[in-house]
């Protein structure tokens, strides 16, 4: 059961070969003995889960369910889940039990899915590792040493462990794909607009954007059926008609034409990343696939652009915890400016204290044209360089991180060196694009490579239809760390 | 221009954080690393660009005017630091 995917779980389910209430129960019991060794959870709460999952079964046993219903699922603690304890990994939100569920929690709460627990992150999603947690960081499953990326560190961690089947993130540059790549499973951020940001708390609003985590691509799909889709409570959401992201899994890619952009494989990247990052592509090419050199001019200035616009953003969008209306009030203060100074300066951590400052200096007046608009318009250029990209092919491929994982501590000293091991990553969320990372081979310290595959806007089909093809032909996916296998 | 320690206390205020003398040593090192990083983005040229605020060029919709939330009063000051007859309490303002 332990090695099973969510599609053969489903398939499991509706043939009443396993219950959900056994899923469940093997998770959370997977979760306790994990919890040591990763911290991949903040929170667990048994009763709520079973309970869940006693519906489901008898869902299951009306003939009534969807792909969904009665799966585990490990949501990241940025989701808002009436009832649960939502903190962000935030001292600031230590004690807040959120008063509604985010629009994705919703769609897998109709789904029928069971919500397993809320994944261990960096602080309001601002890190590449997952240490800069509040409460501790996460461990890569791989070698416990060694950090699982980040944001989204302990909902990777926790499919890659097995803990669960599958498990949801959010991606503001890099926090899906990068954890992903780190911890050998498969991960995707859609475009942006398709999944609601409505209960998903902001940090950086025009590129946050929700998706999901699970060990292969035909899992991912099953996923995005379920939380994509309009939502009028987000500004941002699209009102498009519903897709089915598995159509097209099964078609050949004969004919696909496979963009190799060439600023992506000069300097830069590891040798044992580039050297699974070329055996992809041999793959992709043995699956019929051609490739097209392209070019993305502007992609050097994606990550000076990202922490102008990603900073600004926050320091707006974490103005709202001044410790009235909820979350953390610092014990003593002289009079109310005293409050929200203390109160901000006790409940924030680090990393986040670093990057309102920054993005209220580059708000501030007299230097908003230079900063702010600047890297708009930087950004503008980026989107244009993969437009121009996208005439010449379907998909954009090469490495999701620069480096395999790298060890707990090595980075902490020095946020710049953090920040540019999103260097591939964030490029696709200035321009909205969709984007995943798939398991593609093993580096230094038998840690996990993954494959960057970039899609056009929309494209998710086609994207996972390249990734399910690509897994069918290799089983990079369907290795499991020895101290969690079986 | 490095950001000294006035300028940091200035951003540090505007933004309701406070920090401490000892705190700014290490906050003019980071965030003169980070703005120097983004100095790249001066050199580009980006003469008649428009500024993109989104990715997808959408308008903000509008919807009908009318009441669409429930009284939510007593659930959301169940989890405020300090309320009092149904209001949220801060320290005073006003002599």
């Amino acid at each position: 059961m332990v090695e099973a995917s969510l599609s053969e779980l489903a398939t499991a389910l509706k043939a009443r070969r396993a219950s959900s209430v056994e899923l469940t129960r093997a998770a959370l019991d997977r979760i306790a003995r994990a919890k040591d060794a990763l911290n991949a959870f903040i929170t667990v709460d048994p009763d709520r889960s079973l309970a869940q999952a006693r519906s489901a079964d008898a869902r299951i046993a009306r003939g009534e369910g969807d792909a969904l219903t009665g799966i585990p699922v490990a949501h990241k603690d940025i989701f808002c889940a009436e009832g649960w304890r939502t903190t962000c990994a935030s001292k600031m939100l230590a004690d807040f039990v959120a008063p509604y569920d985010a629009h994705v929690i919703g769609r897998f709460h109709a789904a029928g899915a069971v919500l397993i627990g809320k994944t261990n992150m960096d602080e309001f999603a601002m890190g590449s590792s997952s240490e800069n947690s509040h409460y501790g960081p996460v461990r890569n499953p791989w070698h416990g040493e060694f950090v699982p990326g980040g944001s989204s560190g302990g909902s990777a961690a926790a499919v890659a462990a097995r803990l669960v089947p599958c498990a949801t993130g959010t991606d503001t540059g890099g926090s899906i794909r990068q954890p992903a790549a780190l911890c050998g499973v498969s991960g995707i951020k859609p475009t942006y607009g398709l999944v609601s940001r409505y209960g998903m708390i902001a940090f950086a609003s025009s590129l946050d954007q929700g998706g999901a985590f699970a060990r292969q691509a035909e899992d991912l799909a099953l996923m995005l059926n379920v939380m994509t889709g309009f939502d009028p409570r987000d500004a941002t959401s699209l009102d498009r008609p519903k897709e089915d992201y598995a159509r097209e899994l099964e078609r050949p890619l004969a004919g696909l034409r496979v963009g190799l952009p060439k600023e992506y494989f000069g300097e830069g990247m590891d040798a044992d990343v580039r050297a699974a990052v070329e055996g992809a592509i041999a793959a992709l090419r043995a699956l019929g696939a051609k490739t097209v050199e392209i070019s993305l001019p502007n992609s050097g200035l994606s990550v000076p652009a990202y922490y102008v616009l990603a900073p600004a953003e926050a320091s707006a969008n974490l103005a709202r915890y001044d410790g009235v209306r909820y979350g953390y009030r610092a014990p003593e203060y002289a009079d109310l400016a005293d409050m929200y100074c203390k109160t901000r300066a006790q409940g924030f951590g680090a990393e986040v204290k670093r990057r309102i400052l920054v993005g209220t200096y580059v708000l501030s007046h007299g230097y908003y044209d230079a900063y702010y608009l600047q890297a708009q318009r930087v950004r503008r250029l980026i989107a244009r360089d993969f437009v121009a990209a996208f005439t010449h092919c379907d998909v954009i491929v090469g490495p999701t991180s620069p480096t395999v994982a790298f060890r707990i501590g090595e980075k902490v000293a020095d946020p710049v060196k953090m920040y540019l091991s999103d260097i591939y990553t964030i490029a696709p969320n200035l321009a909205g694009l969709p984007a995943m990372s798939v398991p593609c081979g093993f580096g230094a310290n038998g840690l996990p490579v993954g494959l960057h595959v970039v899609g056009g806007y929309f494209g998710e089909a086609r994207m996972l239809n390249v990734a399910h093809q690509y897994q069918r032909a290799t089983d990079w996916h369907r290795r499991a760390p020895a101290a969690f296998a079986g | 221009m490095p950001l000294n320690f006035d300028d940091i206390r200035r951003v540090a205020d505007l933004a309701r954080i406070e920090v401490t003398d000892a705190d700014l040593r290490a906050a003019e090192r980071e965030l003169n690393g980070i703005l120097s990083l983004v100095a790249q983005l001066q050199a580009a040229d980006t003469a008649g660009v428009e500024p993109m605020a989104h990715a997808q060029d959408v308008t903000l919709r509008l919807r009908e005017d009318e009441v669409t939330e429930s009284d939510e009063r007593a659930r959301f000051q169940s989890i405020a630091p300090q309320v009092e007859a149904g209001l949220y309490l801060v320290p005073k303002v006003i002599e």
